[in-house]
């Protein structure tokens, strides 16, 4: 059975290539700093889940280390030319597109499909991993086409593969440090602290102040951990259930539905959602850090006073 | 009391703009410490939880073909194709975008898009060139319009993927108000997405009307 293992050994020799680039990229005096970095990442992709936590937890260190203290420095970039694009650019027309769409639509019909793909009764992929597992091999086909379409030198996928890494930096691995933060707020109880905190400090009195501070709740604990999901049943379990649904009579499917898009509302406000709101800013090299947020923060806060009034408005049957 | 030291250590850090991935890690020690776990076992959680959080890296994967297309004038070729079109403006282009992303997410398409995948090859540069249709632009402009591309792809997901029954947020919160004792049809439960992914729609698009507007006012300015 293929499951995710298969698909981190594939980022694991993706990155183990970038940190050999950088390696052997004389030209730039923290090549060093550069290959360890992206190095160590390879490793915890390809043999992660065989070492010990201690060791992890050590990689985890050594790569903070050197993009924390000091940062690292894109290599040198072997590319075309603006020139050279706006001509091949021409010579291909659309079908520089084809590629590029191969992706969403392999991971599409992969996840659709392929958890029907039995091999002597059992299943040719792991059910529960199917999109992961779609995606990468909707890259590989991508890759294959785009190979065959345009014919460039073989080792060109990884040099811009590494071209475009370097402009995000160390931010591609910021999402992925967040989940373990999460994670470890879990272990230690964070939730129900701040659940807590909310429900002793706010008088509960009328039905309006005790959905407000519900959908706020949501929004605020969610700009905390970066994730409506590790909101959700804190926030539910402390002011949702008890509070609006058993003592205000309000309706759980009405409640649960809008207080999840008020955890979103949050998503859309914080840094610590670093997948959607910092990467982005990374891979679109602009100035400022937070400025995918700063477009959304209007929205969002607009969101909530309507994901607020709609629950004071429908959440009790009348 | 003394475990959400670390959610101050994060807001500190990033208020002071320190490296994140600096900020998380002493945020993740001091947690684990408050929570009188010894350092040595804080290690081994932040390494167990590391790893098994490498699944949100998975996207990656697709640089190296992006680069690829890249190379080949991929962005030049997304940038010519709205040359062509003279209706296009960057907040039209962007409504329609968000439309998109928001209809496919409702019907479960949630991997079309994306920020590495759409997002930097195709959609900011389409939306660069409708401004350049318009005129010379500076490259304040030029980061504000990419800032808008990158912030409809969220906002087009975020609040279309919820009409969908076999979504994580809609199985989670199932599965939280069974435990409760409270059984709940998810197909329920993505009706009442759909007040506020209209609103979505509503709100930030008339937000890229607006911007439509500014992009206008800078242009006479300068013109």
């Amino acid at each position: 059975m293929i499951g995710l293992e298969y698909v981190y050994i594939l980022a694991g020799l993706m990155f183990g290539a970038f940190a050999v680039q950088h390696a052997l990229d004389r030209a730039n005096p923290h090549r060093w700093r550069s290959a360890v970095f992206w190095g160590a990442y390879a490793v915890s992709f390809l043999f992660g889940s065989h070492l010990p936590d201690t060791v992890n937890g050590a990689i985890v260190l050594v790569m903070v280390a050197l993009a924390g203290i000091g940062g690292l420095r894109p290599g040198a970039v072997r590319s075309t030319t603006t020139e050279q694009r706006v001509a091949s650019a021409a010579r291909w027309g659309n079908l520089l597109f084809v590629p590029a769409l191969i992706i969403p639509a392999v991971a599409v019909l992969g996840t659709l499909f392929l958890k029907y793909v039995t091999i002597g009764g059992a299943p040719l992929v792991d059910p529960a991993q199917v999109t992961v597992i779609s995606l990468a091999l909707g890259v590989i086909c991508a890759l294959i086409v785009g190979l065959a379409i345009l014919r460039p030198p073989p080792t060109a996928p990884l040099h811009e593969g590494r071209r475009l890494i370097d402009s995000v930096g160390w931010a591609a691995v910021l999402p992925q440090m967040l989940a373990a933060l999460g994670a470890l707020f879990a272990l230690a109880g964070v939730g129900k602290v701040v659940a807590t905190l909310v429900t002793d400090y706010v008088p509960m009195t009328s039905s309006f102040v005790v959905i407000a501070t519900f959908t706020i709740g949501m929004a605020l604990f969610t700009i905390v951990m970066g994730n409506a999901l590790a909101a959700f049943p804190v926030m539910t379990a402390g002011i949702g259930l008890p509070l609006i649904v058993t003592q205000f009579h309000g309706d759980p499917v009405v409640v649960s539905a809008l207080g999840m898009l008020s955890g979103f509302c949050g998503t859309l406000m914080t840094p610590m959602a670093a997948n959607f709101n910092i990467v982005p800013a990374a891979l679109l090299e602009l100035k400022d850090r937070y400025g995918v947020i700063k477009v959304q923060v209007t929205t969002g806060l607009l969101l909530l006073i309507c994901n607020t009034l709609l629950m004071y408005f429908f959440a009790f049957p009348r | 009391m003394l475990v959400l030291s670390g959610i101050l250590v994060v807001i500190v850090g990033f208020v002071a703009g320190l490296n994140p991935l600096l900020v998380v890690t002493v945020a993740g020690f001091v947690t684990g410490l408050a929570a009188g776990i010894d350092p040595a076992a804080v290690l081994a959680d932040f390494g167990h939880a590391f790893i098994t959080s490498r699944y949100v890296a998975i996207v990656w994967l697709v640089v190296p073909v992006i680069g690829l297309l890249e190379r080949a004038g991929l962005r030049e070729r997304a940038h010519t194709l709205i040359g062509h079109v003279h209706a296009a403006t960057v907040g039209r282009l962007l409504i329609v975008y968000m439309l998109f992303r928001q209809l496919t997410a409702a019907v479960g398409l949630t991997s079309i898009g994306g920020h590495a995948q759409m997002v930097r090859p195709l959609i900011a540069p389409m939306a660069e060139a409708a401004e350049e249709n318009l005129g010379p632009i500076d490259e304040e402009t030029r980061m504000t319009i990419r800032a808008n591309a990158a912030a409809v792809d969220n906002i087009g997901v975020f609040f279309g993927e919820d009409i969908f029954i076999a979504i994580g947020s809609i199985l989670l919160i199932k599965g939280v108000l069974q435990q409760s004792g409270i059984t709940v049809q998810p197909t329920d439960l993505a009706v009442w997405a759909i007040p506020t992914a209209i609103l979505a729609f509503i709100i930030h698009g008339a937000r890229l009307l607006l911007l439509d507007r500014r992009l206008k006012q800078a242009r006479e300015r300068r013109s």
